[in-house]
């Protein structure tokens, strides 16, 4: 298997000093407690997108937008991980890369 | 099947920049609420609807609609049809509600206007001028859209002066209090729940006393109320003030359980899904549930259908403070 990969993806998305991926420590309590089940594997995301690995990002785009940004993950999360947000930008990412949306 | 994600986010974002809300609604329809309250245009006070409780019925029946659509050949033409509703609202024809489903959901704002009077509070309405707030837009990352959107919310509240935003709903007021600093200049309004102004006024201001209605509920806490506004405390001390015993499910306060609603507009089986597993947890605490988000009254009552009993909040604080 091969990947594309962007190095300065994760770079890209903190637009605001607000994505903060970097600080999972991939303990998995969000994918525990998340009410949507393993559809939704945040850690999992957040690694492609450390790794730069952009194309795997957009193949969850489903996942990305199944996300119910119910904070119920952000709450329990030991690393103060900003996930609902960090989600919500992803989906910023996908709606202008992927489905050429987003004009003011 | 549901439809293609990228086309249904690009006819939100169409109906928020050329129509103002994600979901347009006749002016006649959005100001309904209003008729024979009395309230005084614009003030430095003004009760905020975001038209939340108004979108509801329209959302149901436009969701109805997708899912019939997904799992028709018509799925394959939504492209097509994001290109008509730019010129067309093709949404107002997909969901037509009854008037009486209407006036269900205009009854909250209602409500919250007899209790806010109540408490001796001043205030106005922005009628035709209460707009949107972007809330789903925002969701689902069409931030530039927003942006703009956003600037035009601002722009009527200093038309009209306004210094102190009353919201009734919980994404309204994310939207406005966290959001709108983050994304608009010189943004300097106050905005505050109804939940909380009556907290710290007191349900019971100006010598009114609770009727006690004698009800026992399950209350549902909203996931936007309870973690991102840390809205908890406020509907146990109205509704125990209005005599209603509360009983709290698994999953409460801060770790309350999402009703599912904010994937609806995406996935309607999977938000049913979530709601099914929540009214479960209700329902093993009791058989009437309080709810105060129009978007969980909605999903988890479709999902217990006759099993429980949903009311929002402003019917229990009314029918003890306001009636």
């Amino acid at each position: 298997m091969t990947a594309l990969v962007n190095p300065g993806l994760a770079a890209e998305l903190d637009r605001a000093d607000e994505f903060n991926a970097d600080a999972c420590m991939n303990c998995g309590v969000c994918s525990a407690i998340c009410p949507m089940g393993v559809d939704v594997a945040v850690r999992k995301l957040f690694r492609y997108v450390l790794l730069g690995m952009e194309e795997q990002v957009r193949a969850q785009t489903e996942a990305v937008f199944s996300c119910l940004l119910c904070k119920m993950c952000e709450e329990n999360c030991p690393a103060g991980v900003h996930i609902a947000e960090n989600v919500r930008t992803l989906r910023h990412h996908i709606v202008r890369t992927t489905f050429g949306l987003g004009e003011g | 099947m549901p439809l293609p994600t990228g086309e249904v986010i690009g006819i939100l974002g169409d109906n928020l920049r050329l129509r103002k809300s994600v979901l347009p609604l006749p002016t006649k329809v959005a100001t309904k609420w209003t008729e024979g309250l009395g309230l005084p245009r614009g003030g430095q006070t003004v009760v905020y609807t975001g038209l939340m409780y108004q979108l509801i019925p329209y959302i149901e029946g436009l969701v109805k609609a997708q899912i019939k659509m997904g799992d028709s050949w018509m799925a394959r033409y939504t492209g097509l049809g994001r290109r008509v509703n730019r010129m067309v609202n093709v949404s107002s024809f997909m969901a037509r509600p009854s008037a009486e489903e209407r006036a269900r959901y205009d009854q909250v704002p209602i409500n919250v206007v007899h209790l806010l009077r109540k408490a001796g509070v001043e205030f106005g309405a922005l009628y035709e001028d209460d707009l949107y707030s972007g809330a789903l837009a925002y969701d689902l990352g069409l931030d530039e859209v927003v942006a703009e959107h956003a600037k035009r919310v601002h722009a009527v509240f200093k038309k009209y002066g306004v210094k102190t935003v009353i919201t009734i709903d919980p994404h309204t007021t994310t939207m406005l209090r966290s959001v709108y600093p983050k994304i608009l200049k010189g943004y300097d309004v106050e905005v505050r729940s109804y939940l909380e102004v009556l907290a710290e006024k007191g349900a019971g201001a100006n010598g009114a006393k609770a009727a006690g209605t004698g009800a026992e509920v399950v209350l549902h806490d909203s996931c936007v109320f309870a973690r991102y506004e840390g809205v908890v405390d406020e509907p146990r001390e109205l509704l125990a003030a209005a005599g209603v015993a509360v009983r709290d499910p698994q999953n409460t306060g801060r770790q309350t359980w999402c009703c599912g609603g904010p994937v609806e507009s995406l996935y309607p089986i999977k938000a049913a899904a979530n709601a099914a597993n929540r009214v479960a947890e209700l329902r093993a605490a009791g058989t009437e549930c309080v709810t105060m988000c129009p978007m969980c009254y909605v999903n988890l009552s479709n999902a217990a259908g006759s099993t429980m009993r949903f009311k929002d909040i402003s019917e229990y604080l009314r029918e003890a403070y306001a009636s």
